[in-house]
């Protein structure tokens, strides 16, 4: 007890899950510190749910070890039950119920009395935009209200530890933000997220760190800001005004910024990745430094550069860019 | 389903407010952690809403056992009573028994849709007694039996089922029979928690249900059948409950038959009623 304070949300070690052939989880080490959004980030099938279920007390782990606020997933289940929600890939409230009946059913289940239980489920559903729709089954909600009710079911123990899987999945853009919006505003009570999802772009503009997991294990870890530069810091795009001179541009391109150019499909487009120094999530001036000096040599060549851009490489290319690896140990920053 | 949610759409898109949501939030006091009887009786409120909201459910447990009394007094009332109201006053108790313990599959069959659903999953993080979730479930199916009796009995004396018991006979027929329904409910929830999909859980449960039910003594007794068959039907327990609701209906107290009722519902609620908790917290 302790220890509490001070523990890691989450702290797992060899952690594996086996179905029949399938090891969905195969020796998961993760340390999740308290208070923060946590990105659990990988593709279809690369174990994140199984790993979240084992972290809920849902599932028994077959080996390693799994701790939650220091409290052991298995041995002191129903201790961990008191700190964490989940809100699970598939909706984990009841069809055929009304909102208002769901959040109430939980909030007895939780050991409100019956006004309590009442209040509780009416200020719950208008902080979560609810209230227009709070005595219709919850069969006839769109899939952005449900996924709403089932956060606000989630939040009505205000749980240390709030396990979000794959919350947007399926969603349209103004329900996403909504949700992005809503994890936003309960991490700042100091609740401690986990949030998985198959979105790199989610995982960044939330997480303050990600694990990238493949084959059900880590094959990255690092703030946003230190897996993009773990494969460099910009991307540089190019469009010349004459195909003739890309030849030209693509040497000078190679000298300046001392990394392979790429010719695109477009005979007047090259693009070319630039190493910062990795020190900033925000766009690293050493990048933007290297990009200017590299056009201002491009003009001195005569070239003429019609259209520029310097961008962040995306998550998507950090993720490609590992799973690719054929050594995924040295990927991480 | 679209068109539903458009009415639903509220006119002014809801945007989160990091203030109500942190005041939703804010750590007021918790209250104690609930006992395993209000528990209980939270899931026992979960399965009414859920009769009130699907009150379709119910249908089944109504129009089967109103079709199997009417088919079976008519198939075979002449031909081994002489007549259908002779028959009426044989059959009736069994069938009842019959379409009653037909109806426990549903237990199995809610689980396994809980579970398909997700939402057990959110009961299972919950901190509280952990076989609330299926205990809470008996309420439910309490309001099933009852309503599949009484809709027999009903149909029985309209068609001329006079039992001679009176209703505390048939009251206490219909007690025991709920009783027993009620442990022989823990084998279908447990098949429940381990199959696939619901339809596997009805399969599953004919298969052994047909046999059970047929091969005893609802319809006939079985000093006709073959030696084998009627030594099953003698420790089939249905054939027990059978023999002691009739005798409850009929006015007599058969403490014997009663007994061995009671104790096969105590064996099976031990045995289905321990795997099913290890099959719950496992999953
Ligand atoms: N209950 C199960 N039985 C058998 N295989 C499973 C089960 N749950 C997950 N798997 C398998 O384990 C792997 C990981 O699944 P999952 O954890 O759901 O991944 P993710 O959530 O990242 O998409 C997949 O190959 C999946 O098919
Ligand atoms: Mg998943």
């Amino acid at each position: 007890m302790i220890q509490r304070e001070t523990a890691p949300a989450i702290e797992t070690s060899g952690l594996v899950k086996v179905f029949g052939t399938t090891r969905a989880v195969d020796g998961l080490d993760l340390t999740v510190p308290a208070g923060s959004v946590y990105g659990v980030l990988g593709p279809n099938g690369a174990g994140k749910t199984t790993a979240v279920r084992m972290l809920a007390t849902l599932l028994r782990p077959d080996a390693g070890e799994a701790r939650v606020f220091g409290l052991d997933v298995v041995r002191q289940a129903d201790a961990v039950r008191g700190l964490v929600s989940l809100t699970g890939q598939y909706a984990s409230v009841d069809e055929d119920m009304t909102g208002t009946e769901n959040l109430i059913l939980l909030a007895r289940l939780l050991g409100y009395r019956k006004p309590p239980a009442r209040a509780r489920a009416a200020q719950l559903l208008d902080a979560f935009g609810l209230t227009d729709a709070a005595d219709r089954q919850v069969k006839n909600y769109s899939g952005g209200m449900r996924r709403r009710l089932d956060i606000a079911a989630s939040i009505l123990n205000t749980p240390r530890l709030l396990f979000l899987d794959e919350p947007t999945t399926g969603l349209d853009p103004r329900s996403r933000n909504q949700v992005w919006d809503i994890i936003r505003a309960v991490v700042v009570q100091g609740t401690t997220v986990l949030l998985t999802t198959q979105y790199l772009d989610e995982a960044d503009h939330l997480a303050a760190r990600i694990a990238v997991i493949d084959h059900g294990h880590v094959i990255a870890e690092g703030t946003p800001g230190e897996l993009k530069s773990s494969i460099g810091a910009g991307t540089v795009h190019l469009r010349l005004r004459d195909p003739g001179q890309r030849q030209d541009a693509e040497r000078v391109l190679a000298r300046v910024l001392n990394v392979p150019v790429q010719l695109d499909a477009d005979p007047v487009a090259l693009t070319a990745r630039v190493i910062g120094d990795g020190t900033d999530r925000e766009l690293d001036m050493g990048a933007a430094e290297q990009a200017s000096r590299a056009l201002s040599e491009l003009a001195a060549a005569g070239i003429v550069v019609d259209d520029f851009s310097l961008g962040q490489p995306s998550l998507d290319e950090v993720f490609l860019a590992l799973t690719d690896r054929s050594t995924p140990a040295d990927a991480a920053a | 389903m679209s068109a539903t949610t458009e009415n639903l759409a509220p006119a002014v898109p809801y945007v989160p407010a990091a203030e109500t949501i942190g005041a939703v939030m804010a750590p007021g006091e918790r209250p104690p952690r609930p006992s395993a009887l209000s528990a209980s009786i939270t899931f026992g409120w979960r399965a009414m809403l859920k009769i009130k909201h699907v009150p379709e459910q119910l249908f089944d447990v109504t129009a089967f056992p109103i079709m199997m009394t009417l088919m079976f007094t008519y198939l075979f009332g002449g031909a081994l009573a002489g007549s259908t109201g002779a028959y009426l006053q044989y059959l009736l108790p069994g069938i009842m028994v019959m379409s009653v313990v037909m109806t426990t599959m549903y237990t199995g069959v809610a689980v396994n849709t809980d579970i398909a659903k997700g939402v057990f999953d959110r009961f299972r993080t919950l901190p509280i007694w952990r076989p609330a979730a299926l205990v809470g479930n008996l309420l439910g199916d309490l309001l099933r039996y009852v309503l599949a009796s009484t809709t027999i009995i009903i149909v029985g004396l309209i068609m001329g089922f006079r039992p001679s018991g009176g209703i505390l006979g048939v009251l206490a027929g219909v007690a025991l029979l709920v009783v027993f329904s009620f442990a022989f409910s823990w084998i279908w929830t447990m098949f429940g928690l381990f199959l696939r999909s619901e339809k596997s859980v009805m399969g599953v449960s004919m298969l052994f249900q047909f046999p059970l039910t047929f091969l005893s003594n609802v319809f006939v007794e079985p000093t006709t059948m073959p030696g084998w068959l009627q030594a099953f039907v003698d420790v089939n327990p249905i054939t027990h409950l059978v023999t002691a609701v009739r005798a409850l209906m009929a006015g007599t107290w058969d403490t014997g038959e009663i007994t061995w009722v009671l104790i096969s519902c105590v064996v099976m609620t031990a045995i289905f009623g321990t795997l099913t908790m290890r099959l719950y917290n496992r999953k």
